[in-house]
């Protein structure tokens, strides 16, 4: 699909261009988005690592499990056919844990094993059970408390508030969810 | 709300060091190890950023963008949404570093605290990369119906989308 995106975006540009006019423009343009790119990169890097750093530290002192236990009984209603002492729940609830901390690293391995015994506890068929198509919409619906790299772009394009978004991103955030939940529930009988 | 927006990110920083001593985390080698991790993951995306970065600011430049934007516009105005966030909200989905590159050059042309960039600070915040995230997690685990989980997905993304607008204009987020 990045094939036909990207591809296309820059053969269309090359082609308006000539209709417009704006040739030189379009050809200057390439050259100052590459530099932008590495400028933007370099100016998010320091906050990036600050940020894994951080969240590493809570990986290693186990504050995903501590924030499990609390989350399970609220995250059993999602999955009311999964056993809670089981194997599989305990990834689920982790995986989402790790995503509402911002732990990408953390929680993408988690999620991949959590679809594996999902899997397993399916009977190994390839089509997805109601419990995963759950586990996915709400890896797609962003959980992340705080919206790190976003902030540090703000910061680094000068913003007065930075932060200012972050109340107005929760509540976008919990209505997406609410419809992506009550999406899977309605759907996974006709599906 | 505006104590909201200036604690979390220091008390999110406080939570994790305090709670790292209180269970005797080796704290400092911890983050090291976690930002060595993120220089790698930040050196990746580097190629993907480039591309991405060229081809949007060449979209801009060349006029393809104002074409999309005014054949767009009789549907956005609808929902009083600035056509220049058309491209966001269709890349958000596909791609991050994309959308990521849409977000500066929205950035750099209007500022963050324009009601523009307000809209996509929030868009920007609050979805993800779906299509990514459906192919890493089904693909990894070879599961090959996805039944209705590409559909509610989208559900939910078209909301954060709608909301992140109406939030910015008529709640003077």
């Amino acid at each position: 699909m990045m094939n036909y995106i990207w591809g296309g975006m820059i053969i269309a540009s090359l082609i308006v261009s000539v209709f417009t006019g704006r040739v030189e423009q379009t050809a200057a343009a390439a050259v100052s988005g590459a530099g932008e790119a590495v400028n933007l990169s370099i100016s998010l890097l320091g906050i990036m690592c600050l940020w894994t750093g951080i969240s590493k530290i809570g990986e290693d002192a186990g504050l995903i499990r501590v924030i499990s236990k609390f989350l399970s009984p609220a995250l059993k209603r999602l999955f009311p056919k999964l056993r809670r002492d089981s194997d599989a729940f305990g990834s689920v609830v982790m995986n989402i844990v790790a995503n509402l901390l911002g732990m990408g690293n953390a929680a993408t391995p988690l999620g991949i094993s959590a679809v594996g015994k999902l899997k397993k506890l399916n009977g190994g068929k390839s089509s997805a059970s109601n419990e995963m198509c759950m586990l996915v919409v709400l890896n797609t619906a962003s959980l992340q408390l705080i919206p790190t790299t976003l902030i540090s772009l703000r910061q680094n394009w000068g913003s007065a508030s930075p932060g200012a978004v972050i109340p107005a991103i929760w509540i976008c955030e919990i209505c997406a969810l609410a419809v992506g939940i009550t999406m899977v529930k309605l759907l996974e009988k006709r599906f | 709300m505006e104590l909201i927006s200036a604690y979390s990110v220091p008390c999110f920083i406080f939570i994790f060091i305090i709670y790292g001593f209180a269970k005797k985390t080796d704290i400092y080698a911890s983050f090291t190890t976690g930002a060595k991790s993120g220089l790698e993951s930040a050196f990746n995306i580097i190629p993907s950023l480039i591309g991405l970065m060229t081809a949007i600011y060449m979209f801009r430049e060349s006029g393809c963008l104002e074409l999309v934007t005014r054949a767009a516009s009789p549907l956005t105005d609808l929902i009083h949404m600035p056509s220049d966030l058309v491209p966001l909200g269709l890349l958000r989905p596909v791609s991050g570093s994309a959308s990521l590159a849409v977000v500066t050059d929205i950035f750099k042309n209007f500022g963050p605290d324009s009601p523009r960039g307000r809209i996509a600070s929030i868009m920007m915040g609050s979805t993800e990369t779906t299509f990514y995230t459906v192919a890493v997690y089904f693909g990894s685990a070879g599961i090959k119906n996805v039944r209705h989980t590409l559909f509610a997905a989208l559900a939910a993304d078209l909301t954060g989308i709608l909301m992140s607008v109406f939030l910015v204009q008529f709640f003077g987020f």
